[in-house]
C-alpha cells in the first residue's frame, strides 16, 4: 500500500482518446476589460502544447484560470476526465497540476531541497500530529519522498551541486530549474511552464529544451507551455495555440501555425522565427494614427 | 545612584533577573508574530487568550480537580479549539477585507473575551495552582527567584519545541511556504486556509501557556490581558514578522525593565519599555530582525 501516487496510473489512461486537460468556452473580464473571449483549447498527455501570443493575449490568465487563481465568468475545465470548474487551487495541484511562474516563485528563505520537497507536499498522508512526533508512517514515508525526489527530480534535472544551498543565492537560469524541479516532484500528469526560457541565455535556453523533451518522453506528462521565444516553441511543440486580445486565433502544428494565414496576419507579421516584438499590433496602430 | 561604592552584584542579580523574565515575554511575542508571518493580522485579543489559558488551567485543577499535567492538556486543548473557532468565525469571513477591520475585529473580541471571563469568574484576584517551584537559586551573594527561572525553563522549552517544529516538520516547512507566498504554496496544493487555522490554533497554544506560566508568578485576574500591550514593545523591537527577533527583543526589553525598576523606580520601568517602541519607529520602523517592507500600524 504506497502513499505516494504513482505516475503509472496515470500513463494508462482508459480515455485514451480523450485529452488530459480540455477548457471549453472561458470567458474572463476584470470590471470592463475583457482578458478572455471565450478561449477553447486542449492539452493531451505526452504533448507539448505551446500558448503563443503578443503580451497582453491573456495567455497568462488563462494559465491562471486553469490553476484556479482566477474564477472565470463563463466556461468550463475538465481535467483527467473530471469537472474542476469549481475546484480550489490547492485541490486542482493534488489532482496532478503542477505550474511554474513567469516570475520565479521560489520560497526564498529555504534551501533548494526543502523547495523541491514542497512540491512533494500533496503527495504525502501523513497529518500534522503524526508528522510532528516524526513516528513511524510519516517517517517512512518522508525517507520515500526524500530518495524519490533525489533520483527523479534532483538528478534528473543536475542540480544535485546546489541542493542545500538557499535558492536566493542562486543565478537566474538555476532559479528556473529549481522551480521546474519543484513542479516535477508533485509527479504531475500536467505540467503547467509560463515562459520557462524567458531571461535565458543560449546555453540556459538548450538545457531547459532538452528537460522539457525528456519530461515528455521519459513520463509521459501533458506540457502546456506559454512562450515568447519563436525557436523553442517551434522545435519542441507538437501543437501551437494562438492566442490574441483573448481570442483563439490559430491551432496546429508549428508548421500548420506558422503558415496560417490569420496567425501571420494578425501576429507573425510574416517573419515568424524572430522573437515576437511586445504588442506588434499596437505598435502597428500607433504608426498608422 | 550616588552611592559611592557601586553594588556590583546587585546589577548582575537584576540583569539575570530580567534576562529570566524576558522568556516569557518572547514566548507572548511569539504568539503575535506567529499570527502575522502567517495570517498578516496582529491579534489584539493575545493577551485575552492567555487570560483563557490561565482561567482554564485553574478551572481544570482547582475546580475540576485534574493534577498538573491534564489540567495543562486540557487548557492546551480548549484554546486551541477557541482559536480556530475564532479563526473560521471571525479571521476567515473578514478575509480580503481592509487591514483595519481586521485589527477592529481582534479588538472587539478582546473586550468581548474580557466581559465574559468577568462574568464567569469574576473581577477577583485568583490564586494559581503552585505550578513553578519557588526554591530559589543562589550563586554566592546573587539570588534568582525560583518562580522566574522556573518560567525562563518553561517558555524556552516552548519556544524550542515549536522552532523545531515550524523548521523541520513537514507541515511547518508548508505554513512557513504559506506564509511567505500564500498564492505558490496553493498551486502545490498546500491548503493555505487550513495552515492558517493552524496558525491559529499555534498561537492560542502558545497564548495559553504563557497565560499560564504569568498568572503562576503572580495571581490570577483579568489584568493579565495587560501583559500582552507591554509586549507590543517587543514585537516592535524584534519585528512584527520575526520570531528570532521576539527571541532577542523578549530577553532585551527583560533586562531594561528589571534594570530601571531597580535603578530608577517602578514608575519610570512602566514608560521605559514604549520609550524604546518610539525610538524604535523613529529609527527603524521594521524592527531589528523585521523584513523592510513590513506594513505599519
Amino acid at each position: 500500500m504506497t502513499a505516494l501516487a504513482t505516475p503509472a496510473a496515470t500513463m494508462s489512461n482508459p480515455l485514451a482518446g480523450d485529452p488530459l486537460l480540455r477548457v471549453d468556452g472561458l470567458h474572463l473580464s476584470f470590471g470592463g476589460i475583457q482578458a478572455l473571449g471565450g478561449v477553447t483549447l486542449q492539452a493531451k498527455a505526452r504533448d507539448i502544447t505551446a500558448i503563443i501570443g503578443p503580451n497582453g493575449a491573456g495567455k497568462t490568465s488563462l494559465f491562471n484560470a486553469i490553476s484556479g487563481f482566477y474564477r472565470p465568468q463563463q466556461g468550463r475545465i475538465r481535467f483527467a476526465g473530471e469537472d474542476i470548474s469549481r475546484t480550489p487551487t490547492a485541490r486542482r495541484a493534488a489532482k496532478g497540476m503542477a505550474r511554474t511562474f513567469q516570475n520565479v516563485a521560489l520560497f526564498r528563505g529555504l534551501s533548494v531541497l526543502d523547495n523541491v520537497k514542497l512540491g512533494g507536499h500533496t503527495r504525502l498522508q501523513a497529518n500534522p500530529l503524526t508528522a510532528m512526533w516524526y513516528f513511524g508512517r510519516a517517517q517512512r514515508e518522508e525517507t520515500r519522498l526524500r530518495a524519490e525526489i533525489e533520483r527523479d527530480v534532483i538528478d534528473f534535472l543536475e542540480i544535485d551541486h546546489i541542493r542545500h544551498q538557499p535558492v536566493a543565492a542562486l543565478s537566474y537560469g538555476l532559479q528556473k530549474r529549481v522551480e521546474l524541479a519543484r513542479a516535477l516532484a508533485m509527479q504531475p500528469k500536467l505540467l503547467m511552464l509560463d515562459e520557462p526560457v524567458a531571461g535565458m541565455n543560449r546555453e540556459e535556453t538548450e538545457d531547459m529544451a532538452r528537460f522539457i523533451l525528456d519530461i515528455q518522453e521519459e513520463r509521459g506528462i501533458a506540457v502546456l507551455l506559454i512562450e515568447h521565444d519563436m525557436g523553442l516553441v517551434m522545435d519542441i511543440a507538437n501543437h501551437v495555440v494562438v492566442l490574441n486580445f483573448g481570442h483563439v486565433i490559430g491551432v496546429g502544428t508549428p508548421s500548420e501555425v506558422r503558415t496560417n494565414p490569420e496567425v501571420v496576419r494578425a501576429y507573425l507579421g510574416g517573419d515568424f522565427v524572430k522573437p515576437i516584438v511586445p504588442d506588434a499590433a499596437a505598435q502597428a496602430q500607433g504608426i498608422a494614427l | 545612584m550616588t552611592a559611592v561604592s557601586f553594588d556590583w552584584t546587585a546589577l548582575v542579580e537584576y540583569t539575570i533577573t530580567g534576562f529570566l523574565a524576558g522568556g516569557l515575554l518572547s514566548l507572548i511575542a511569539l504568539g503575535f508574530v506567529l499570527i502575522y508571518k502567517g495570517t498578516g493580522v496582529i491579534n489584539f485579543a493575545m493577551g485575552e487568550f492567555m487570560m483563557l489559558g490561565a482561567y482554564s488551567f485553574y478551572t481544570a485543577n482547582k475546580v475540576w480537580g485534574l493534577a498538573m499535567l491534564p489540567a495543562m492538556v486540557v487548557t492546551i486543548a480548549a484554546i486551541g479549539l477557541f482559536a480556530a473557532i475564532v479563526e473560521r468565525g471571525i479571521l476567515r469571513p473578514l478575509s480580503g477585507q481592509p487591514v483595519i477591520s481586521v485589527l477592529m475585529a481582534t479588538i472587539g473580541l478582546a473586550s468581548v473575551i474580557h466581559g465574559a471571563v468577568d462574568m464567569v469568574w469574576g473581577g477577583i484576584n485568583l490564586e494559581m495552582p503552585e505550578l513553578l517551584p519557588r526554591t530559589p537559586l543562589r550563586f554566592g551573594e546573587i539570588f534568582i527567584p525560583g518562580k522566574t527561572l522556573w518560567s525562563f525553563v518553561l517558555a524556552s522549552a516552548v519556544i524550542t519545541a515549536f522552532s523545531i517544529y515550524f523548521r523541520y516538520s513537514r507541515t511547518g516547512v508548508s505554513m512557513r511556504a504559506a506564509a511567505s507566498d500564500p498564492i505558490t504554496a496553493s498551486a502545490l496544493g498546500i491548503d493555505v486556509r487550513r495552515t492558517q487555522v493552524l496558525t491559529w490554533i499555534f498561537a492560542g497554544i502558545v497564548g495559553a501557556i504563557a497565560g499560564v506560566i504569568a498568572a503562576s508568578m503572580t495571581t490570577l485576574s483579568p489584568a493579565l490581558s495587560h501583559i500582552a500591550l507591554g509586549v507590543f514593545a517587543v514585537i516592535i523591537l524584534g519585528g512584527l514578522d520575526s520570531i528570532v527577533g521576539a527571541i532577542v527583543a523578549g530577553l532585551a526589553i527583560g533586562v531594561i525593565e528589571s534594570l530601571t525598576s531597580a535603578y530608577l523606580g517602578g514608575k519610570v520601568r512602566d514608560i521605559v519599555p514604549y520609550l524604546i517602541v518610539l525610538l524604535i519607529l523613529l529609527i527603524r520602523p521594521y524592527g531589528l530582525f523585521g523584513t523592510r517592507q513590513v506594513e505599519r500600524l
